[in-house]
C-alpha cells in the first residue's frame, strides 16, 4: 500500500510537470521579470540598465523637485484611487445590468437560451479596441446619440451634450466591455440552480422580491463573486477604454502602466506601478476568498 | 369520522394539456374529484399517469387547461402559489441549502411576516413535532436523507397550512425508515388534523395509510374508494393488476345471476355471482386474489393440476400452478407451507365470495 502510494505522488509530479513548465513560462517568468525591471535603474531610451535602485517605487509617491529635494507627490496616488472608484463602479453598474439578464437568460427554454449566451459572447468576436472606437461614434460630437437629441429636438443644433472625455465615458466603456464577463458567471450559477427551490419557495409563501432576494440571489452568490472578479480586475489595468473615450486626460492606472512603457520610456516605473496593481489585486482577490468560504459549504452539497 | 363532511378539495372535469399542436400531449382528461376535510387522500398510479400533474396544479405550479378547482368552497385556479393556502412536501425535499434548518422551517412564517415570537414559537413546536429541534443550526447537507424528510414535513407544516400536498415524499428513502415513517406520517395527520394528499406509485404505501385513495392510470381516474374497497372490489382489470398480486382467470358464462357459474380455462368449474348482463356462453375474466386460493393434497392421481413453483417468501409462500396449461396464483399460510413440495399433484378450493366477474 505504502509503495503504491508513493508512486502515485511521483506519477503525480510526473504528470503535472507539463502544467508547471506552461505555469513557469507563461506566468511566472513574466511577472518575475517585472519585479526585476522594477527594481532596476531606468535608461531613457528604453530598457533598464542592470543596476539596483529603488527609484521607480519612489516615484509613485515622491517627486524631485528643482532644487533637488524629494517631496511628496500625491498625482499617482489620485490616479490609483480613480482607477479604483471607476472599477468598482464599472464593477456596481455590470452587476445591476448583469444579474437580471442572467436571470432572464436561465429561464428561458433551452432554444431561447443558447441563442442568447451565443449572443452575449459576440462581441468578443471583434477586437476590443475597435469596439471601444464604434462607442465614440455614438458617444461623440455629432454622433449617434447627439443627432437622435436633436432630431427628437431635445437640444439645438450646434449645441453639444459633451458626452466624450468624461468619466462617464470611460465607465459606459468600461461597463461594455466586460459586461458579458458578469453575466456569463452569473448566468452558469443559476443553471445549475434547482428549480424546485423556487417553486419550494413560492409555495411557502414568497412574492416576487423575496424569492429573488432570498432565494435566487444567495444561491447564485459564487457566480456574482466570480462575476465581480472578472469584471473588477480587468477594469483596474483597463487602458483602451481610458485612452479613447477619456482621451486621457484623465489617467488610470492602466493607461499610466502603458504610457511608461510606450511613451515616457521609464520602465522602471512602469513595472514598478504594474507590481502595486498587482498586489491590490492579490489583496481584492485575498478577501474575496474570504467571503466566498463562506458560500462554498453549501456548494458541494452532494 | 364526522357524519357531515366538509369539502377540502373540489376537483371538477380538470383536464392538462403539455405542449401544443401535434406534439401535445393530454396528462390529465377530465378528472372529478373531491377530497374532503381531515382525510388522508392518496392519488396512486404508475409513473408519467398524471397523479403528480393533477398535485402540482393544486399547488399552483401549473397552469390549468380546463376545469376548476376550488378550496374550501373558494376558487383557486386563478391564485398564484404564494397565495394558496396549501403546502408542498417534495419528492427531494427541495430544502434550501444556504439556510439553516431553523430558517428553512421559519421560511414561511417570516415571508408571511408573522410577528417574532410567534415564528419562534411555531418553528420550535414542528422541529419538536418531527424530533428535529436539536438540529436546528445544521445545514440541510449535514443531514441525512430521513432527517431532511422530517424537516421538509416540519417546513411545510410551519404555516399551518389548510392542505398538505406530498408530493412521493418517502420514494428516496430505504425500505426500514420507509416503513417507519409510514406510521409516524399517518400519525401526524391524525394528530394535526390536516387533510393530507399524498402521492405515490407504491400501492402498500397508499394501503397502509389512506383514508380514500384514487387510483389514476392515463390522466383518468379508474377508481375511487376505501383501501379494503379497492383491494377487494378493484373496478377494472388495471386496478386489480396494479395493487397487489391478482389472478385474472379467463373463462365462459355457464349461468348468470346469485348462483352462477363459469369455465375457466383451467379446467375448474366455478361457482360465483355473475350479473344478469353477461349472457351463458360468453367469455368473462374471473378475479380471484391469490390468498383467498385454498389448496389441498390431491387424494387421486388424476388431478389436472401441480405445483409448478414454489417461493418461500418467509412469512408465507408463493405457489404457482399449473392446470390445463394455465397458470394460477397461490399464497400459502405460514402453518401450511410445510406440507406442500413443487410437482405436488393438489385440488384447489375456489372461494365463492371473493371471486368475480371483471370488466377490461
Amino acid at each position: 500500500m505504502n509503495i503504491q502510494g508513493e508512486n502515485k505522488t511521483q506519477n503525480r509530479v510526473v504528470a503535472l510537470l507539463p502544467l508547471w513548465v506552461v505555469i513557469g513560462i507563461f506566468m511566472i517568468g513574466p511577472l518575475l521579470v517585472m519585479a526585476v525591471v522594477s527594481l532596476m535603474k531606468s535608461n531613457v531610451y528604453g530598457g533598464v540598465h542592470f543596476e539596483f535602485s529603488l527609484d521607480g517605487y519612489k516615484q509613485i509617491l515622491f517627486d524631485t523637485n528643482l532644487f533637488g529635494e524629494r517631496e511628496f507627490n500625491p498625482a499617482y496616488v489620485i490616479i490609483i484611487g480613480r482607477s479604483f472608484v471607476l472599477a468598482s463602479l464599472a464593477t456596481i453598474i455590470s452587476f445591476i445590468i448583469g444579474f437580471p439578464a442572467a436571470y432572464y437568460i436561465s429561464r428561458q427554454s433551452k432554444k431561447v437560451k443558447d441563442i442568447l449566451i451565443f449572443l452575449v459572447t459576440v462581441p468578443f468576436w471583434t477586437n476590443l479596441l475597435i469596439r471601444t472606437f464604434a462607442w465614440i461614434i455614438i458617444l461623440g460630437k455629432g454622433g449617434v446619440i447627439e443627432s437622435s437629441f436633436i432630431f427628437l429636438g431635445f437640444i439645438n443644433e450646434g449645441d453639444t451634450l459633451n458626452l466624450m472625455y468624461t468619466n462617464s465615458a470611460i465607465l459606459i466603456g468600461l461597463v461594455y466591455s466586460y459586461l458579458p464577463l458578469m453575466v456569463l458567471p452569473i448566468y452558469a450559477s443559476m443553471e445549475k440552480m434547482d428549480m424546485r427551490l423556487l417553486e419550494a419557495a413560492a409555495d411557502l409563501y414568497s412574492s416576487r422580491i423575496s424569492l429573488i432576494r432570498k432565494v435566487i440571489l444567495p444561491l447564485s452568490m459564487p457566480g456574482i463573486i466570480g462575476g465581480c472578479i472578472l469584471v473588477f480586475v480587468p477594469c483596474l489595468g483597463a487602458f483602451i477604454a481610458p485612452d479613447l473615450l477619456g482621451g486621457g486626460k484623465k489617467l488610470l492606472l492602466g493607461s499610466l502602466i502603458q504610457f511608461q512603457f510606450a511613451s515616457a520610456r521609464n520602465w522602471s516605473f512602469g513595472a514598478a506601478v504594474a507590481m502595486v496593481l498587482l498586489l491590490l489585486v492579490i489583496l481584492v482577490l485575498f478577501f474575496n476568498a474570504r467571503i466566498n468560504k463562506k458560500h462554498r459549504d453549501y456548494e458541494t452539497q452532494g | 369520522m364526522n357524519d357531515k363532511k366538509i369539502n377540502a378539495i373540489e376537483i371538477k372535469n380538470v383536464t392538462k394539456v403539455y405542449g401544443a399542436g401535434n406534439s401535445s400531449v393530454k396528462a390529465l382528461k377530465g378528472v372529478d374529484l373531491t377530497i374532503y376535510d381531515n382525510e388522508f387522500f392518496t392519488l396512486l398510479g404508475p409513473s408519467g399517469c398524471g397523479k403528480t400533474t393533477l398535485l402540482r396544479l393544486i399547488a399552483g405550479f401549473e397552469d390549468i387547461t380546463e376545469g376548476n378547482i376550488k378550496l374550501f368552497n373558494e376558487e383557486i385556479i386563478s391564485l398564484p402559489p404564494n397565495k394558496r393556502p396549501v403546502n408542498t412536501v417534495f419528492q427531494h425535499y427541495a430544502l434550501f441549502p444556504h439556510l439553516n434548518i431553523y430558517e428553512n422551517v421559519a421560511f414561511a412564517l417570516r415571508r408571511l411576516n408573522k410577528n417574532k415570537d410567534e415564528i419562534e414559537r411555531r418553528t420550535n413546536e414542528v422541529l419538536k413535532l418531527v424530533q428535529m429541534e436539536s438540529f436546528s443550526k445544521r445545514k440541510p447537507n449535514q443531514l441525512s436523507g430521513g432527517q431532511q424528510q422530517r424537516v421538509a414535513l416540519a417546513r411545510a407544516l410551519a404555516p399551518e397550512p389548510k392542505v398538505l400536498l406530498l408530493d412521493e415524499p418517502l420514494s428516496s428513502l430505504d425500505l426500514k425508515l420507509r416503513q417507519a415513517m409510514r406510521v409516524e406520517l399517518k400519525n401526524l395527520q391524525r394528530d394535526t388534523g390536516i387533510t393530507f394528499v399524498f402521492v405515490t406509485h407504491d400501492q402498500e404505501e397508499a394501503l397502509t395509510m389512506s383514508d380514500r385513495i384514487a387510483v389514476i392510470s392515463n390522466g383518468e381516474i379508474q377508481q375511487i374508494g376505501k383501501p379494503e374497497d379497492i383491494y377487494e372490489n378493484p373496478n377494472n382489470q388495471f386496478v386489480a393488476n396494479f395493487i397487489g398480486e391478482v389472478n385474472l382467470l379467463s373463462g365462459i358464462c355457464l349461468k348468470n345471476g346469485e348462483n352462477g357459474s363459469c369455465k375457466l380455462d383451467t379446467g375448474h368449474e366455478i361457482y360465483l355471482v355473475i350479473p344478469q348482463s353477461v349472457e351463458e356462453g360468453e367469455a368473462i375474466t374471473v378475479f380471484i386474489r391469490p390468498e383467498r386460493i385454498t389448496i389441498n393434497k390431491s387424494l387421486s392421481e388424476k388431478s389436472l393440476t401441480s405445483i409448478s413453483g414454489f417461493t418461500y417468501v418467509g412469512n408465507a409462500a408463493h405457489v404457482e400452478l399449473l392446470s390445463n396449461n394455465q397458470i394460477i396464483n397461490a399464497t400459502l399460510p405460514i402453518d401450511r407451507v410445510k406440507d406442500f413440495k413443487k410437482g405436488d399433484l393438489i385440488e384447489i378450493e375456489f372461494p365463492k365470495d371473493h371471486a368475480q366477474v371483471i370488466n377490461k
